[in-house]
């Protein structure tokens, strides 16, 4: 299977060190080739003036745009949002290619240890590629497909699937393929 | 989780909205559909079975949340209804929790709130779900077969029948039509031994004397004109079974007779022939007459009434069973539901008010075919009061105009309207009429509104 591309579309720089963090994190977890893409573009036309926040579907097209191919997960610095919620950590394309995930609302509680705020995104980077993949949010609360409302819950998980999910991703993943 | 996906219809004019709050809820593996606009979303509740929750923005053009509320308390009455707002319509939101809603959600909601939301909709409704199922299982206990009821005078219609079946002995079913004699005499057959052999009806009134003659007894070929072949009649068809002879009290002076031969010799004679057959049956018999006044007239033989009534079972009138009433609708309504393939839950506040309130001179027969009326005609899966087209108790005077109600009738009428408006809430009708809670129960017992 193809690998999945990871990619920094933040604003600012990236800090050094997150996306690999992210990547190892991602590859371990869903048990599928991962890699970090380098490339200087960054989404336009995603700000929503009057909510000073981005739209987090409007970078999803953007993302399906640039990368014409594959599986890829945006992690930006920029506040997500859909347009009924006051912001959201990501989206992804649910059985889809893209999917989106964001530092901003992760620094909540203003942890001092900067691997706690890089720790939440890797577990929310798996959260919103298991969508990608397919899988739905899962009741048992510390698998990494459980709903996130709020940072609490990010804490919750433990940034890996339980083995319900797991299976399914393996019957879709094998599925696929064999499709 | 449920095995049943949760329904969710989200009802919002922006398009925007129902993408994005229909695909969060998806994720949550909620079964979400949407629809733009009130008319569209009435039509939706009308159609399709069960909605769980309904996510309603209260600002559209034409028909507002708040309407769409109202219908949907009408239409799906289980269903929670969310109403989103903006904030300056916060106050309306509030308002639309009086009229039903069950919560309210700010425009753009915070994700917690909404998840917490719907997690607690969800398992507050499996929570119902679990106690309907219960409920269920307790039902049982007002069953006997096919007959169900809860009322103190059905019971012992049950305690006698489930002692008679088993004995074999001949039993006379008395009770109004439409009462269930003709189930109840099933009920015991099937609750004796003879329950694998046949359970055969004949009714007494509908055949002439000499048709029923051959009905009963069969006939021999030649016995009569058209009688092209030897032909069994019922009581050999039902031998080693249970045979109910409805309406007994209309049988002809010559046909008791030979009746009251077959019972003591408990053999029978095919019209025409000559051998008698040897019959084992057992004799379920009813009617809707006083037959002791027909024995006192001369019109029933005496020592066929004494041989009939062995065991005497007694069927009330549903005007005095009032409390069977909801659960009779509940039956009638899951097996309508079966023969009409149609998603039948139940029938609204107001229709079961109404149905408490009729006098069913009809019966449970009556009751039956008046749901029966209403779920073919209801749009949703509640059937309406305007469903029933149950006919106004007050009598027509000539010329078809009708005869203004009386005082009682009136205040029954307006105690049943402040009942349905409050959705049976007795505290709240009671503040509404200005009378005490107490005097509400009294007046409620008087027109037989309530258990």
């Amino acid at each position: 299977m193809e690998a999945i591309g990871l990619w920094w579309i933040g604003e600012r720089e990236e800090s050094p060190g997150t996306m690999e963090h992210v990547r190892l994190h991602v590859a371990r977890a869903l048990a599928l080739p991962a890699l970090v893409l380098e490339g200087p573009e960054r989404p336009t036309g995603t700000l929503d003036p009057r909510r000073q926040q981005h739209s987090s579907a409007r970078i999803l097209e953007w993302l399906l745009r640039a990368r014409p191919e594959g599986r890829v997960l945006g992690v930006t610095d920029v506040d997500l949002f859909i347009p009924v919620l006051t912001f959201v950590f990501g989206e992804a394309q649910l059985g889809g290619r893209a999917a989106v995930v964001s530092t901003a609302r992760l620094a909540e509680g203003a942890p001092r240890d900067p691997r706690v705020r890089v720790e939440r995104l890797a577990k929310e980077a798996v959260h919103e590629l298991g969508h990608a993949l397919g899988l739905t949010h899962c009741p048992d609360i510390v698998c990494a497909m459980s709903r996130s409302a709020s940072v609490r819950d990010v804490d919750r998980k433990a940034g890996v699937l339980c083995r319900d999910c797991r299976s399914r991703l393996r019957d879709s993943t094998s599925g696929a393929e064999g499709a | 989780m449920t095995a049943e996906k949760t329904r969710v219809l989200v009802v919002d004019d922006e398009e925007i909205v129902r993408e994005s709050l229909g695909g969060w809820l998806a994720q949550d593996g909620l079964q979400v559909e949407s629809a733009p606009d009130g008319p569209a979303a009435v039509e939706r509740m009308k159609g399709e079975g069960k909605w769980s929750i309904l996510l309603v923005d209260l600002k559209m053009p034409g028909m507002d949340g708040i309407q769409v509320l109202e219908e949907a308390r009408r239409l799906q009455p289980d269903a929670a209804v969310v109403i989103m707002t903006a904030y300056a319509t916060v106050d309306t939101a509030v308002a639309a929790i009086k009229r039903g809603a069950y919560d309210y959600l700010v425009k753009p909601f915070d994700p917690e709130e909404l998840s917490l939301l719907i997690q607690k909709i969800v398992s507050q409704q499996q929570l119902v779900h679990e106690n309907a199922v219960l409920r269920k299982a307790l039902r049982r206990e007002y069953d006997f077969h096919d007959v169900v009821s809860k009322s103190p005078a059905m019971r012992q219609v049950f305690e006698l029948a489930r002692v008679a079946a088993p004995s074999g002995s001949t039993v006379l079913i008395l009770g109004e039509s439409g009462t269930g004699k003709e189930v109840l005499a099933r009920a015991i057959h099937e609750e004796s031994p003879r329950k694998e052999a046949p359970f055969v009806a004949v009714s007494c009134a509908a055949l002439s004397e000499s048709l029923l003659e051959s009905e009963l007894f069969g006939h021999e070929r030649g016995a009569f004109t058209g009688a092209t072949a030897r032909r069994k009649g019922k009581f050999e068809a039902a031998h080693g079974g249970t045979l109910f002879l409805d309406e007994i009290g209309d049988v002809s002076p010559k046909l008791q007779v030979d009746l009251l031969r077959v019972l003591e010799e408990r053999k029978v004679q095919r019209v025409g022939g000559n051998e008698p057959v040897d019959v084992d049956v057992r004799i379920v018999a009813a009617t809707n007459r006083d037959l002791r006044q027909a024995v006192a007239a001369g019109k029933f033989r005496e020592d066929l009434f004494y041989r009939l009534n062995v065991i005497s079972i007694q069927l009330p009138p549903l005007r005095d069973r009032k409390e069977d009433v909801p659960l009779l609708v509940e039956r009638f309504l899951e097996l309508l539901a079966v023969e009409l393939g149609k998603p039948l839950t139940g029938v609204s506040a107001e229709a079961l008010a109404a149905l408490m309130a009729h006098a069913w001179p009809g019966n449970v027969r009556e009751l039956r075919n008046v749901l029966e009326r209403g779920a073919v005609v209801a749009q949703g899966s509640v059937v309406q009061l305007e469903d029933l087209g149950l006919k106004p108790t007050a009598p027509a005077a000539p010329g078809g105009k009708a005869v203004p109600p009386s005082l009682d009738e009136v205040e029954r009428r307006h105690v049943i309207e402040v009942l349905s408006y409050t959705g049976g809430n007795v505290t709240q009708a009671a503040r509404i009429l200005r009378i005490d809670r107490v005097t509400l129960y009294n007046k409620m017992r008087r027109y037989q509104l309530r258990d």
